[in-house]
């Protein structure tokens, strides 16, 4: 279809473009390896101390981080620089966006693939794999669908957070930090037990801002193990369902966006 | 065709404007930025759109073209609703903004071109044809593989002018084209203009503060003043409405007296020795070459200038006009 | 120009709110990863309880504005464009200068950044603070010494721009290294021996792990001066070697031409 040729052309582009400044492109991929790197640093080191932290042992707790960090990644990736449209509005280059025959956010996001943070998510999926291989996990046909389903609807559930900020920004303007708290607060809070949080919290990043689904509500259906309160384990298979209803309310948000900024709407 | 390539209708927009009244009330009060406008334009016209700084003509190009909506009245672009088929129109439109880029600020102008190929679904062959075609007449060859952002704005401006008509579109928009450009790229851009509309019959919307854009590529004027459509005619017209002449301006090698009675002309003021005078002339009746040999019987000419009606000059003639009646 | 000062001042203020608002979001994370931690180690790990690591958890978020890691990329484009040479040229030393703007902007944001996120751990989960003022005098020197050993350790890694055409991908790397070793992301204490000896080896756990101990009162008395004094000595160490880098820099952009 010629609409997914023009993506292509436009990241293509941008990718080549990158990637021509060779030594830069590798230290910042280095850079972004280093980020995942130290970050697993954290689970290490807390796991130095403890045996278990919210229910998890480390082989289980570094699986919840390596789905997590792999999902959040690629929409990083893909959809990580919406947060800049304060940038576009203030130069005023949103408008040739809203000129060309393609959906405003598809360009917005095609137009700042970042590749140079593709190491984190190498990383993470390194680290997937050894977590994989070590893990108790008693497979059958209904286990792999999810674990092969789990990336791919956590990677869109956090797209879909990074377009609902996106959308945010034909408000704040100037506050563009607020949803940053929101996009890598989910990152970090998927990322962990969340059997560890207090209730509102817990339930806040769930059936609000569906974090635990990206990672470790699938973890604990995949491991057999039960779920904290209000988290029952059965959740981990809804993934997929969770991506669609938030994606439904970052596209509306998104829409509320472009009318504001084009006016209509009162 | 009986469709319009454009029809306003009422067309309004309005403003929220705030700012502090003392230290710390604030006072919201609406701006009518677009009042009212009610114009058409028939497929293969040329109409050139002019008005003061602030007068509303970007306002209305942005309603044009989708990018804002209006707060009343309605607009038909080509037949489209331009809010609604953003995108539809975007196929049949092309839009260049003198201040904006359409390109791709980082990429090279080749591959920018490329891009848009891709995105307007043109057929490869077809695609390197015709911009090709265009990187011929627009001259732009010496820079094809140039980053956008390196390009000065000539040559910026024939890219976009180029990106803006890969697609053949049926209207072509341009946001005050000649803006900083010296005068051979501006001729060499009207011309281009001037061949692309003819040949092909698409529909020019132009505005622009230089008269003579509108006197080398438009047919048809429209004037926008305070939001309100202020005169929709010919230019000359315009000048004969408001009586704003072409001014000639000369310096006289020694004192003199006013130049008054040179046929075709009328004296404007002249300074108290008479060094430099100004004459206003009026085309229909003489040329400036009579006046000048005229004045060369009464006076020995220094130097001499001929000042163009601005726009804002005229435009402000035409409200102050329209205001006395 | 009232006006146009008042409203830039509102856009930061904005910013500043916002980020004050993700500190606070963090904090709340990062203290229930703490507590669950401590809970399954049965009440403390490496001498930190509860009450400490939650106290921990929202001091790190309050404080790490201040200090902060890399907000200005400035110098760095600066020495890579060569402009470095004007400020060289300027009377007041480069190296103190930047510090002391360093120093202006951590003493701006530490009060905006730092009272919020305190404010909503004290109503959330509690802090275990001090009650003496000794604490808190040693921790306000250990702070400005922190914020200072940053800034020279940054301004450091800044003129690495003398000799890498893009600094950028290095600045990532600072980052992350920085965090992790200077007790952002988890208590150096916490730290498996070999960790904790190569944080040791580095200016970092000076920049946010030893103002948070004094403040908690976990170091005390001498052995609060003495952390005091390895920050003393890191800030010594990075300013000279910052002159030193600074030196044979300029010279090659002398020989060099820019």
């Amino acid at each position: 279809m010629p609409i997914w040729q023009a993506y292509r052309a436009l990241i293509g582009s941008r990718a080549r473009a990158q990637a021509s400044y060779r030594t830069s492109f590798i230290f910042d991929v280095a850079g972004s390896t280093a980020l995942g790197l130290v970050e697993f640093g954290e689970v290490y080191v807390i796991f130095h101390n403890v045996p278990v932290l919210g229910g998890l042992d480390l082989n289980a707790a570094v699986l919840v981080f390596a789905l997590a960090n792999l999902a959040f990644s690629i929409a990083d990736i893909a959809c990580g620089q919406l947060d800049e449209i304060p940038t576009h509005l203030r130069a005023g280059t949103l408008d040739a966006v809203l000129l060309r025959p393609l959906p405003a956010l598809a360009q917005l996001a095609a137009g700042d693939v970042s590749m140079r943070r593709l190491g984190r998510g190498a990383f993470a999926l390194v680290i997937l794999v050894v977590a994989l291989s070590r893990a108790d996990i008693e497979w059958t046909p209904a286990r792999s669908a999810l674990l092969a389903v789990t990336p791919p609807a956590g990677a869109a559930i956090f797209a879909a957070l990074f377009v609902a900020a996106g959308a945010a920004q034909f408000w704040l303007i100037d506050a563009q930090e607020v949803t940053s708290a929101f996009t890598y607060g989910s990152g970090y809070a998927g990322s962990f037990s969340a059997a560890v949080l207090p209730l509102p919290v817990r339930v806040l990043f769930t059936f609000v801002i569906p974090a635990t689904f990206t990672a470790y509500l699938p973890t604990i259906a995949l491991l057999g193990l039960p779920g904290p309160v209000a988290l029952p384990a059965w959740l981990g298979w809804c993934a997929p369902v969770a991506a669609v209803l938030i994606w439904a309310a970052a596209l509306l948000g998104w829409r509320a966006g472009l009318r504001r900024y084009t006016g209509a709407g009162g | 065709m009986s469709m319009d390539a454009v029809a306003a209708e009422g067309l309004s927009r309005d403003f929220v404007v705030r700012h502090r009244a003392g230290r710390v009330r604030r006072v919201r009060h609406v701006a009518r930025a677009v009042d009212a406008l009610t114009f058409r334009i028939a497929p293969g016209e040329s109409v050139g759109y002019i008005g003061a700084n602030g007068a509303g003509k970007s306002t209305t190009i942005k309603m044009l073209t989708g990018i804002l909506a209006p707060s009343s009245g309605s607009v038909l672009t080509l037949g489209l609703v331009p809010l609604r088929q953003r995108r539809d129109l975007a196929r049949r439109i092309g839009v260049v903004f003198g201040q904006r880029s359409q390109l791709w600020w980082d990429l090279p102008l080749a591959e920018s071109f490329r891009i848009l190929s891709v995105i307007h679904r043109l057929a490869p062959p077809a695609a390197a044809q015709r911009v090709a075609e265009l990187v011929e007449r627009l001259e732009l060859g010496s820079f094809l593989a140039t980053p956008v952002r390196q390009l000065s704005l000539g040559q910026r401006m024939r890219g976009e002018v180029a990106a803006a008509l890969i697609h053949r579109p049926a209207l072509l928009v341009l946001d005050e084209p000649t803006v900083g450009l010296d005068v051979l790229s501006k001729e060499r851009l009207r011309l281009f203009l001037r061949e692309e509309m003819a040949q092909h019959g698409r529909t020019l919307l132009l505005t622009t503060h230089d008269v003579d854009d509108v006197q080398r590529l438009c047919e048809r004027i429209l004037v926008i003043d305070h939001g309100r459509l202020a005169y929709d005619g010919t230019l000359p017209g315009l000048v004969d409405r408001v009586g704003a002449q072409r001014v000639l301006v000369v310096d006289l090698a020694g004192p003199a007296d006013a130049l008054h009675g040179i046929p075709g002309t009328t004296l404007i003021d002249a300074d108290p020795a008479g060094m430099r005078q100004r004459l206003a002339l009026h085309p229909e009746q003489t040329s400036a070459a009579a006046v000048l040999a005229a004045i060369s019987a009464r006076a020995t000419v220094r130097d001499l200038a001929i000042e163009e009606p601005d726009i804002e000059d005229v435009v402000r003639r035409l409200y102050a006009a329209s205001r006395r009646r | 120009m009232f006006a146009a000062g008042f409203h830039r001042y509102s856009g930061y203020r904005a910013a500043t709110a916002a980020g004050a608002f993700t500190n606070t979001v963090f904090g709340v994370l990062k203290a229930s990863v703490y507590l669950g931690a401590i809970s399954s180690a049965g009440g403390a790990i490496a001498g930190y309880d509860a009450q400490t690591s939650v106290t921990y958890a929202w001091l790190t978020q309050a404080l790490i504005a201040p200090i902060n890691v890399f907000a200005r990329t400035e110098l760095a484009q600066r020495v890579r464009t060569g402009d470095i040479a004007i400020d060289l040229a300027r009377p007041a030393d480069l190296q103190l200068s930047w510090l002391a703007s360093d120093l202006g902007r951590a003493a701006y944001v530490i009060l905006p950044r730092g009272l919020p996120p305190l404010l909503a751990g004290w109503l959330i989960t509690g802090l275990s603070l001090p009650s003496q003022p000794l604490p808190y005098l040693l921790g306000s020197i250990s702070v400005v010494l922190a914020v200072a050993v940053s800034a020279a350790t940054q301004f450091l890694v800044s003129l690495t721009a003398f000799w890498l055409i893009e600094v950028r991908g290095l600045i990532t790397l600072y980052t992350a290294f920085s965090g992790l070793l200077c007790g952002h992301l988890v208590p150096v204490a916490w730290f498996p021996d070999w960790l904790r000896l190569i944080a040791a080896l580095t200016p970092f756990p000076s920049m946010l792990q030893v103002p948070i101990d004094v403040l908690l009162g976990r170091l005390q008395g001498p052995d609060a001066l003495g952390a005091l004094g390895v920050q003393m000595l890191w800030l010594g160490t990075m300013l000279v070697a910052g002159r030193l880098v600074l030196f044979r820099g300029t010279s090659r952009l002398v020989v060099q031409g820019g």
